[in-house]
């Protein structure tokens, strides 16, 4: 199977955030890392590649800094990697995203395009589905397991409050995959050695210019959401607060 | 035709979902706001039921969008059968629940007639003549407030819990009904699913928990678990957890909280270590009372926390348990 993963560098998760003057967007001087439902994907697609044989491609579209995700994926084991460079791409909504990465892959053929589920930072959840329908091609959104089969591939869709079901696609689809699909890898040594030689194509965006219109939906202003409960913060030594837990546990929340 | 608000529910096992009234609530209170008419759809095959339930509320109209091709549900048929039918009404605005299913198919909807959704709202905002929608963004670290610069029809997904369900108005008399028979080729249905399934039955049942001892990625390694267990145990109560942790096989899946997981509403929810990822806080904001330990003073839980800890959970978790042990012997 020739695999396309399409990753994204997001703010790591403890990363403290502070807004641009414009109060439209973070401050860009924060650390970075993969988002993690597509970190799965990854992995999903390596793990089938070692099973059918193939070719696994990673992609992203983000300024220079978003080549750390790609080297990481090489490093891992992807075969090369495909990077739309432009920090103009982090501004983009999910329905330009999915453009311009179609754009990028039009002359490839891919039998199956994985992206994580939803990313970390916008959180759309809908870049893996638009990619699918500018394609032409059925999808399926949340999985957390997938099979070969004769004529395409079976999948388990996760849905919500523990239910789970069976979906048989036709190839070439998009699938959009969950985080705890499987378990992650580390890079090896040699991995990380072998990654430097492995083909990587940086695309500008001059180059997917014509895929992409105008944003559909804008950010008016990013702020920090207003508290709508009152939080009372217990400080003090350790024993203090342990005390203090107790007290309101006995007095106020009543379960002592 | 005057600007109208569409609200398509959610039917699903047989009944309308807890989260379809929400939005319908949210485009009541919309509508009443802009003064554009509201009128609502269900889809699949044979929902006349959910239509008049639906038109017992405060709507100028139901629609049952109707097809054999509708169920089960496919991605591929339900963006069909909506193109279809709101090419036919051209909504100003079409509002639905944030749900897995809505997921799947919306943003295929959406690119179809060449539009976009603003998805996972949490509020609207009217500025003027222009309508905001909130959303959470970074993990709900930030909000944002987005406008649509495209034009109608305008997709807006409400999240779980953004609106009050209860506060749905009845309508003075019975909305009428309208049943709409949409073609869906042979074909354009290309997905083939089997039959929903829950996994081995659940071992435990959280919803029925007084009290929850959640940990989250704070917990850093599998072997601290079992502090946090020392301190379920001496509180009485149930050991849960955010989804990275089940993700990691530390606790089995069936304590895991949040949108994939179970929704508690617990009298003391005690969050360890778990930063409240908007996943994770739909399963448990409707707790009586929260308590938050995290080292990270800008961590999501602490703005739905009743009593928080900035602190490290190992050095309060220890004295707290021998603190709770000793209330608990009555010292």
């Amino acid at each position: 199977m020739k695999i396309l993963v399409c990753m994204k560098q997001v703010p790591q998760k403890d990363a403290p955030l502070k807004l641009n003057e414009a109060g439209t967007w973070i401050r860009e001087d924060v650390s970075y890392e993969v988002n993690e439902p597509d970190a799965f994907a990854l992995e999903e697609a390596l793990r089938q590649k070692e099973k059918h044989s193939g070719e696994v491609v990673v992609i992203t579209a983000g300024p220079a800094r978003a080549q750390q995700v790609l080297r990481e994926a090489l490093a891992k084991g992807a075969d090369r990697a495909i990077h739309l460079e432009d920090s103009a791409f982090v501004g983009l909504d999910a329905a330009n995203t999915a453009r311009a990465l179609a754009g990028a892959i039009k002359d490839e053929k891919f039998d199956v395009i994985f992206t994580g589920l939803q990313s970390d930072d916008y959180g759309f959840a809908q870049t893996g589905v638009v990619l699918a329908e500018l394609l032409g091609w059925p999808h399926a959104t949340i999985i957390m397991q997938i099979e070969k089969t004769g004529a395409g591939i079976k999948v388990k869709r996760e849905l919500e409050a523990g239910y789970f079901q069976f979906v048989d696609i036709p190839l070439p689809a998009v699938l959009t995959i969950q985080s705890g699909i499987n378990k992650l890898r580390y890079a090896t040594l040699i991995g990380i050695k072998q990654a430097k030689n492995k083909p990587l194509r940086k695309v500008a965006l001059a180059e997917v210019q014509s895929a992409i219109e105008g944003n559909m939906q804008k950010i008016e202003r990013l702020y920090v959401p207003q508290k709508t409960k009152n939080t009372e913060f217990l400080e003090g030594p350790p024993g203090e607060v342990a005390k203090k837990l107790v007290e309101k546990l006995r007095n106020e929340v009543r379960v002592l | 035709m005057p600007d109208s608000i569409l609200v398509i529910v959610e039917q699903r096992e047989g009944k309308l979902s807890r989260v379809s009234w929400e939005t319908l609530a949210a485009g009541q209170a919309m509508a009443a706001e802009t003064g554009w008419t509201l009128e609502a759809a269900v889809a699949g095959s044979g929902v006349a039921s959910f239509a008049n339930e639906i038109a017992a509320k405060k709507v100028a109209r139901v629609y049952a969008v109707e097809s054999p091709k509708l169920e089960p549900y496919t991605p591929d048929a339900f963006a069909a059968a909506l193109k279809q039918f709101i090419a036919s009404k051209q909504p100003k605005l079409v509002l639905l629940p944030h749900t897995y299913q809505v997921r799947d198919f919306v943003p295929k909807l959406a690119t179809a007639i060449g539009r976009a959704a603003i998805s996972d709202c949490i509020g609207y905002k009217r500025e003027g003549d222009k309508l905001l929608f909130t959303r959470q963004m970074f993990q709900g670290k930030l909000a944002a407030d987005v406008s649509f610069t495209c034009a109608a029809p305008w997709f807006v997904t409400f999240q779980n819990g953004a609106f009050r369900g209860d506060k749905v108005e009845p309508g003075a008399s019975s909305a009428p009904v309208e049943t709409v028979k949409v073609e869906i080729a042979d074909g354009v249905v290309r997905n083939k699913p089997q039959e929903v399934f829950k996994e081995a039955k659940q071992a435990v049942d959280l919803t029925q928990a007084e009290i929850i001892v959640s940990v989250g990625r704070g917990i850093k390694e599998q072997k601290n678990i079992e502090l946090a267990k020392q301190l379920a145990e001496a509180l009485g109560g149930e050991l849960a957890a955010s989804r990275p942790i089940c993700d990691s096989g530390w606790l089995p899946m069936d304590r895991q909280i949040g949108s994939s997981g179970q929704t508690v509403a617990p009298k003391l929810y005690l969050a360890l270590g778990i930063s409240g990822a908007i996943q994770h806080i739909v399963g448990m904001k409707g707790a009586r009372t929260i308590i938050a330990i995290n080292k990270d003073s800008e961590a999501p839980i602490f703005e739905i926390a009743d009593y928080a800890v900035v602190g490290n959970l190992f050095d309060i978790v220890p004295p707290l348990i021998e603190e709770v042990k000793r209330a608990k012997a009555g010292g």
